[in-house]
């Protein structure tokens, strides 16, 4: 039987705008520059609304993996395979709806190479969506990787000052991390003969198959070591400032946007579900860096004089509130955390964006700099307003209802985890407003600020889907909630049943080596 | 009854290359190479097809000499690299006065003492082909012969590869000694059924390996490496860096599984651990390096050592993970050394890395290869050169060597450094001087070839690895 192929077709679909532009558009002239912007921009709306298709085809109330796509690849167990379920598709969905507001943020700042730049985007949101569509963990691996390629780009091309520290640390820290995974990869398949994630899924309640615990730690390491890298987890969260700081606006939103969720994806696809005994016992590991990094990072972001650097610390502090959600192993946790994910896409991302803002105006992101904008630029200021109270977790916010479920699924799981994480968010309160009131309260004294303009159509036309978005997820958040729902319900089942499985095993096993004492 | 015809690819050849050599003689003196160039890329062309013709497993003349599909499948790489670094040298060899009818000779020759390698069936045989392909080597070292820096390379070459021959060649006599006999099916029927190897014949096989090793330039073993892959003509280095280590690593699988494949426990700590040195010292050691040709020297020194981890596994799946290695490898190399040999500044060749700078704003499309070539280099997905490193630690992990594979794989780290060295100066550097344009329709032909091949191979791995696979097996009977 014959299906159609949507999700490849959605995850392949800016790869072909990448070649159109590649092998048609000749020259570096104002119209070539232009046919690229158009191209690029075509692409990702219609990639968009492809998207759109999968999310009206998608069937609510099941944890089954949907559109399932299986082409013979490689053989013997590593195949082509893709399909979604309610923890990919909002992921897809966030992702193919940042791509062309990326674009449009990169109208005007990017002047040189322009054609490079697109295919560089382009070619990041076939990546992009095809890890959040692979079923394969090879593919998965492939996808995954392949990212670094024009992230690094993108950074040491299009970056700022310090492009080719930051883009080498990015690449490097991240390919550290994911050679280890990949080793642990390739153990799988030894030990299972295949690479399918829905059967490794179904192998850890399997009694004959499961993967005993003690490697189940091991493999678990191999693959926190590639995640955390690329949550970012404190300790090793140090690229990403760098990455952030001297990525061009469009690239700070990607990285913050989708290839952040990466890392919390990979917990929830391959972690949770595959090694679930090795999962809980390391949950107070989880639990301690994630507290760590909510209350340390948000106090480094009180410090610093960079807008963009700051915004970056608190990425790594809301990332600590995916961890300690994802490792509660509750509905509520879960859910919170994949929601945390969803709203921290779109508000940093919009955070990112009124940086450039006014980085394009005036070419520096020091917060010194700036003050008192609210009276040149009042919709700026409003814009900017709700992101930020979006970020601080202002109910009627996407940021709010995120937060609110990983805090009530912590305090099921550990009440003192739950307490750190409140202080957490008086600081992240207290960060982001003292940012707000810096740069767009005040006096507006400084000479160069009085030229400055408001929000031009365009930017208007970038910030308008981003507010309505994160009110949307503030106030109906149940349009997402319910896709997820059934997955991370099934999700916690099996997680419990391998637990039970577990624990069915050890006395068995105790008696069995008792028996042969005697 | 010898059987002549089990043979053929290699008595075509040599007869080939004589016929060449009375062509080129009776040319007029100091006329150009072209005609013996594109005749010897032909006759490499027709011994391909008569080696894919070939069929079965067999031994012939006295045991010395064995077909089966895993020399059919080293020929074939051998004979393509061949091919590719004849057509590489066009350029190069008429614009630095190398124009003499004798290089694709030596070429030939060269080729044809790696033929005869990857089908030694005999320690005797295996010597003899040794030797075929390293004097003309040699000789292709110092082809320049009025620039001392090519003929010290050529000497330098010269001596240590007689020590390594020496060595080889000791190892044989003690393994002779404590086997009586010189067949590796008569060793290995020998070696059957004891617990272990005596101590005589442990020290053959280490100076036998040490011997291989010298030839595919392994750590502790590499020490010529970088000077002749600097010193040399460029192309004689794209040579050098492509056919003979796929001929090298081929012997080096055949002598040490067929013969003493039952004893692997007693040899495998050895191939670790010069594996391991070699990944290590691959990654490190080239960082510092700014002269291209020696930064793909330590790089070569690198990926011998990620293709013997494939060995230490000493498995079909090992030496299917190699052979696939030494494909992508092969070709990832050609497309390298075809963007060096177009580094040049009117008639000046240059060499530097940072003669690349800004590459991407002056030459777009080799800069693209050449980045595509980087990344795969440094085995970063999708690209070929991930695969390969995918199915020699598919083996390593299989086989239970997990330090191996976590060293290698963090090596791999620290070699991504110096190849995204190479595109940070291609891509984010301004560019100071262009390098000249045209860069030559073989070498651009050459490049986009190559570059698409690594690009695309991941989606369809299976033609390659399948076949790889088959070969592999018949070391495994």
């Amino acid at each position: 039987m014959f299906a159609f192929p949507l999700l490849s077709i959605v995850t392949f679909a800016p790869l072909v705008g990448a070649l159109i532009i590649l092998l048609f558009v000749r020259g570096d002239d104002a119209d070539a520059q232009k046919n690229v912007r158009w191209g690029a921009l075509f692409a990702t709306t219609g990639t968009f609304l492809l998207s759109l298709i999968i999310w009206g085809r998608f069937e609510y109330g099941t944890a089954e993996l949907q559109m399932v796509e299986e082409v013979d690849w490689i053989g013997t167990g590593i195949d082509y395979r893709m399909g979604i379920d309610g923890i990919s598709l909002p992921l897809v969905l966030l992702t193919t709806f940042l791509m062309p507001l990326c674009i449009l943020a990169s109208w005007e700042a990017i002047k040189v190479r322009v054609k490079e730049y697109m295919i560089a985007f382009l070619l990041m949101e076939t990546l992009m969506i095809g890890v959040f569509c692979a079923q394969d963990l090879l593919l998965f691996y492939l996808f995954f990787e392949a990212g670094l390629i024009p992230m690094f780009l993108i950074i040491g091309i299009w970056g700022g000052g310090r492009r080719i520290y930051a883009s080498f640390k990015f690449f490097l820290y991240t390919l550290l991390g994911s050679v280890l995974m990949l080793l642990a990869i390739l153990w799988i398949y030894f030990d299972a003969g295949t690479t399918s994630i829905p059967a490794l899924t179904a192998q850890a309640i399997d009694p004959d198959k499961a993967i005993p615990a003690n490697i189940q730690g091991w493999l678990w390491l191999a693959f926190f070591a590639s995640f955390a890298v690329k949550m970012p987890m404190w300790p090793v969260h140090t690229w990403l400032p760098d990455a952030h700081v001297e990525a061009p606006t469009a690239g700070s939103v990607i990285l913050a946007g989708v290839l952040l969720k990466m890392g919390g994806y990979g917990f929830i696809r391959f972690s949770l579900p595959m090694f679930p005994i090795a999962s809980m016992d390391f949950a107070p590991l989880v639990f301690g860096l994630s507290v760590v990094a909510v209350i340390y990072t948000s106090l480094v972001a009180l410090v610093q004089e960079d807008m963009k650097k700051l915004i970056a610390y608190s990425s790594v502090a809301h990332m600590g509130f995916v961890t300690i959600g994802l490792f509660t192993f509750n509905v509520q946790g879960i859910e919170g955390a994949m929601f945390v994910m969803l709203a921290h896409g779109l508000i940093s991302g919009a955070l990112f964006l009124c940086v450039g803002v006014v980085y394009d105006r005036l070419h520096t992101r020091e917060i010194a700099r700036y003050g008192g904008l609210v009276e040149r630029m009042p919709r700026y200021a409003f814009i900017f307003m709700l992101m930020t109270m979006a970020s601080v977790g202002l109910p009627g916010t996407a940021g709010f209802v995120g937060e609110f479920l990983s805090i009530v699924g912590a305090f099921e799981a550990n009440t003192w985890v739950a307490l750190l994480m409140t202080t957490g968010v008086i600081l992240g309160a207290a960060y982001a407003l003292l940012l707000y009131r810096r740069v767009v309260f005040g006096k507006l004294e400084k000479e160069d600020l009085k030229a400055m303009t408001d929000l031009s159509p365009r930017e208007i036309l970038i910030f308008a889907p981003i507010a309505v978005a994160v009110i949307w997820l503030g106030v109906y958040p149940s349009s997402f909630l319910d896709i997820m729902e059934p997955s991370i319900t099934y999700l916690v089942e099996h997680h419990n049943a391998a637990i039970a499985l577990d624990a069915a095993m050890q006395p068995a096993g105790a008696e069995t080596l008792g028996a042969a004492k005697h | 009854m010898h059987d002549f015809a089990i043979a053929l690819p290699e008595i075509f050849l040599a007869v080939a290359a004589m016929a060449l050599l009375m062509i080129g003689v009776f040319q007029k003196p100091g006329s150009d190479m072209g005609l013996v160039s594109w005749l010897g890329i032909l006759s490499l062309a027709v011994a391909l097809v008569l080696v894919v013709t070939g069929e079965g497993d067999s031994v012939s003349f006295a045991g010395l000499f064995v077909v089966d599909p895993f020399a059919r499948f080293a020929k074939v790489l051998i004979l393509i690299g061949s091919a590719a670094a004849i057509v590489l040298s066009q350029g190069f060899v008429r614009r630095e006065g190398m124009n003499r009818f004798e290089y694709p000779v030596l070429i030939l020759i060269a080729t044809l003492g790696m033929l005869m390698m990857v089908s030694a069936n005999d320690l005797v045989s295996l010597y003899m082909g040794i030797e075929l392909q390293s004097l003309p080597l040699y000789v292709l070292a110092a082809f320049k012969r009025d620039s001392t820096r090519t003929t010290e390379a050529g000497l330098k070459y010269f001596v240590l590869g007689a020590l390594s021959s020496g060595m080889l060649l000791y190892g044989c006599s003690m393994i002779y000694g404590f086997t009586g006999s010189t067949t590796f099916g008569d060793i290995a029927s020998v070696m059957q059924g004891q617990e272990k190897a005596g101590i005589g014949l442990i020290i053959g096989i280490v100076f036998l390996s040490a011997g291989l090793a010298f030839k595919v330039s392994a750590v502790p073993f590499h020490m010529w490496t970088p000077d002749v892959y600097e010193g040399a003509p460029s192309p004689v280095t794209a040579f050098f860096a492509t056919a003979p280590k796929v001929a090298a690593l081929a012997l080096f699988m055949r002598a040490m599984l067929e013969p003493f494949g039952g004893m692997e426990a007693d040899w495998r700590q050895i191939i670790w651990l010069i594996s391991m040195l070699s990944m290590l010292l691959g990654a490190f050691a080239a960082i510092g390096q700014n002269n291209i040709k020696r930064l793909m020297a330590y790089s070569s020194i690198g990926h011998v050592g990620y293709a013997l981890v494939g060995l230490t596994a000493a498995t079909s799946e090992g030496v299917r993970g190699v052979l696939v290695y030494l494909t992508i490898y092969l070709v990832m190399n050609v497309g390298t050394f075809a963007c060096i040999l177009a580094m040049r500044r009117g008639d000046r060749m240059v060499e530097s890395i940072d003669d690349l700078r800004g590459l991407a704003k002056t030459h777009k499309g080799m800069a693209m290869a050449l980045a595509i070539f980087m990344f795969s280099l440094a085995g970063v997905p999708p690209l070929a050169g991930f695969f390969g490193k995918f199915y020699v630690f598919m083996a390593a992990i299989n086989a239970g060597l997990y330090y191996l594979a976590v060293i290698g794989v963090l090596a791999s780290v620290v070699g991504a450094f110096y190849y995204l060295r190479i595109i940070k100066i291609m891509y984010f550097d301004e560019p100071t001087e262009p390098l000249s344009k045209p860069i030559g329709m073989e070498l651009g032909a050459l490049m986009a070839i190559t570059a698409f091949l690594t690009a695309a191979f991941f989606v369809v791995p299976g033609i390659l690895v399948d076949g790889a696979a088959v070969a592999a097996g018949s070391l495994f009977p």
